[in-house]
């Protein structure tokens, strides 16, 4: 009997041991390294052991630095205009097209493709269809008579190329959340509008806008978590040009430690970047909590009623 | 019900076209050029007439680097996804039978791990890995990433498939002799399968396009391909008929849909 009862006691440690064991040595261990190494002026090449305690002085060099300026701006620029777009765009497409769908499960299908590709091959086919002389929008431009345009190697039309590539990649994500929280929106409420003489204006603004919010929220939210996450699309078109343009600050934490070598600074550019990023999640995670809290208060109540 | 009128089915149905064709464009624009010689690929007025070729695809296919990589991807790929659903669904297991840590523990460390931009991973992984662990370089130093990586998603996901066995077939397992490693393997697992196909196809994928930790992570012989494409790239000259037709023959978006 008695190996089975040290079984009993051990089992869960031993099922959840190699998981945990894995998630320390390879996860929580390196990011523990990197605040650590974030304090540090350490360059490639030389050891660890070797390298200068530093204090802050990374960070205050970051935070003068004008490059880290302009690709604050850049990844700011580019993750507020990517959701925004995707969202008018996602929920707008999904307001006028809420009915029943002959062969929905075809075009979901469809619109999912573009989010299964590989990012590296996202970045490679736009940027075929942006060169210059033969791709597809500049020969389009001449074929009608207009004037083509410079995309991804004008600092002006840099930016938004690569927006637009993302709008392409991810606004069906938003569309057919969209579409699927507008489908199961109490019709109760939408009919008592109706009755009520309500326009169809009226009741996407009154109604159906408010009803869907707690999931328009967290759709925001979780894309403008995968906004700052974005590296490879843009490392593959523009590679952060022409200028800083396009540098988003994860491909300038890539090219401080792998181009010009200062781990140290890289390490506390990345901290940077993870202290944005966790606000963020953070806001996400306390906000689908209260409004748990509050659903089931309003369900208390009417169950009460 | 509302009725629609017939106009309007049309025009709807109409718009639903047009954006499917946007969604699959640059996906057929990939295809087809992937079919073109170069000369058809610098025309600057046809897109659509050409004469198809198969002749990238052979030059690629008959490529004994881009064999050799694809067999890398491939290995770190099963690996990984193999490694992390045994250790995935044991963990998963274990917090939801056990009652260890509550749920929103365990959702709000996968969504803290969700949230991690790969950049930021970079630094630290490629140092402990090269200096540290000595993995530099070498495929098994991808797949612990990539197991690592994948893991607090994996374990979220099977935990709600595991909450659905009903306890009472353990039980009966228990009752007739089994210790908790057999009710595990011999009845547990069997009933998620579903579960475990689900988290087979998004770590294998994520293993399979993942980029910037392969780049820092591998060399000559340990590239995957994703690494290999983008390193076709070069400033000028590049050859986009071989490009496609690399992605073309690599890419895994067929597979899961």
């Amino acid at each position: 009997m008695k190996p089975t009862r040290f079984l009993n006691r051990a089992t869960p440690y031993l099922f959840l041991a190699p998981a945990g064991i894995i998630l320390l040595f390879a996860l929580l261990y390196p990011i523990g390294y990197l605040t650590m190494a974030s304090f540090f002026d350490w360059r490639m090449g030389t050891p660890f052991a070797d390298a200068v305690f530093y204090g802050f002085k990374n960070y205050a060099w970051i935070l003068n630095d004008p490059n880290f300026h302009e690709s604050f701006m850049v990844t700011i620029t580019f993750a507020s205009t990517v959701v925004v777009l995707e969202m008018v765009i996602g929920v707008g497409l999904a307001l006028m097209l809420e009915r029943p769908i002959r062969g929905m499960s075809v075009f979901r299908t469809i619109f999912i493709l573009p989010m299964m590709i590989a990012p590296i091959v996202v970045g490679l086919v736009w940027r075929y269809m942006y060169n210059p002389q033969f791709g597809i929008f500049n020969k389009t431009l001449k074929k009608w008579g207009f004037e083509p345009i410079p995309w991804l190697s004008s600092p002006d039309w840099a930016l938004p190329s690569v927006i637009i590539a993302d709008i392409w990649q991810w606004t069906p994500f938003i569309f057919i959340l969209s579409l699927a929280a507008l489908q199961s929106l109490p019709r109760s409420s939408l009919e008592a509008a109706r009755i009520d003489g309500a326009s169809e204006w009226q009741q996407i603004i009154y109604i159906k806008i408010p009803l869907m919010m707690p999931v328009l929220v967290v759709a925001a939210l979780l894309r403008m978590i995968d906004a700052f996450k974005v590296l490879e699309v843009i490392f593959i078109m523009t590679n952060g040009g022409p200028g800083l343009s396009t540098e988003i600050m994860s491909l300038q934490i890539y090219k401080t430690a792998f181009v010009s070598w200062e781990l140290g600074r890289a390490a506390a550019l990345s901290n940077i970047l993870l202290v944005i990023v966790l606000v963020i999640t953070l806001t996400m995670f306390l906000y689908t909590k209260a409004r748990d809290a509050r659903m089931a208060r309003i369900q208390a109540a009417v169950e009460q009623y | 019900m509302k009725e629609y009128s017939r106009t309007n089915t049309a025009v709807f149905y109409l718009i639903l076209i047009c954006l499917s064709l946007m969604s699959l464009g640059p996906i057929v624009l990939m295809l087809l050029t992937s079919l073109k010689l170069k000369v058809d690929i610098f025309n600057e007025v046809s897109t659509f007439i050409f004469m198809p070729t198969l002749k990238n695809y052979s030059s690629v296919l008959h490529d004994p680097s881009l064999m050799r990589y694809l067999g890398n991807s491939l290995y770190v790929g099963l690996i990984s996804t193999l490694l992390t659903l045994v250790m995935g669904c044991m963990a998963a297991y274990a917090i939801v039978r056990f009652r260890f840590m509550g749920r929103d523990a365990v959702s709000l460390t996968t969504l803290l791990m969700r949230m991690i931009p790969p950049a930021v991973l970079t630094v630290p992984v490629f140092a402990i890995w090269t200096f540290q662990y000595q993995l530099g370089n070498n495929l098994h130093g991808l797949i612990l990433v990539y197991v690592a990586i994948n893991l607090p998603f994996v374990i979220w996901i099977l935990q709600s498939f595991i909450e659905q066995v009903p306890i009472q077939l353990e039980e009966a397992a228990r009752v007739d002799g089994a210790n908790p490693f057999q009710v595990f393997f011999l009845v547990v697992l069997p009933v998620i399968k579903p579960g475990l196909a689900a988290a087979a196809i998004f770590t294998f994928r994520i293993a399979w396009n993942e980029f910037i930790l392969a780049l820092v992570l591998t060399n000559r012989a340990t590239r995957t391909t994703p690494v290999h494409i983008s390193l076709f790239l070069t400033e000028h000259n590049i050859d986009w008929g071989q490009i496609m037709a690399m992605v073309r023959s690599t890419s895994s978006e067929r597979s899961e849909t």
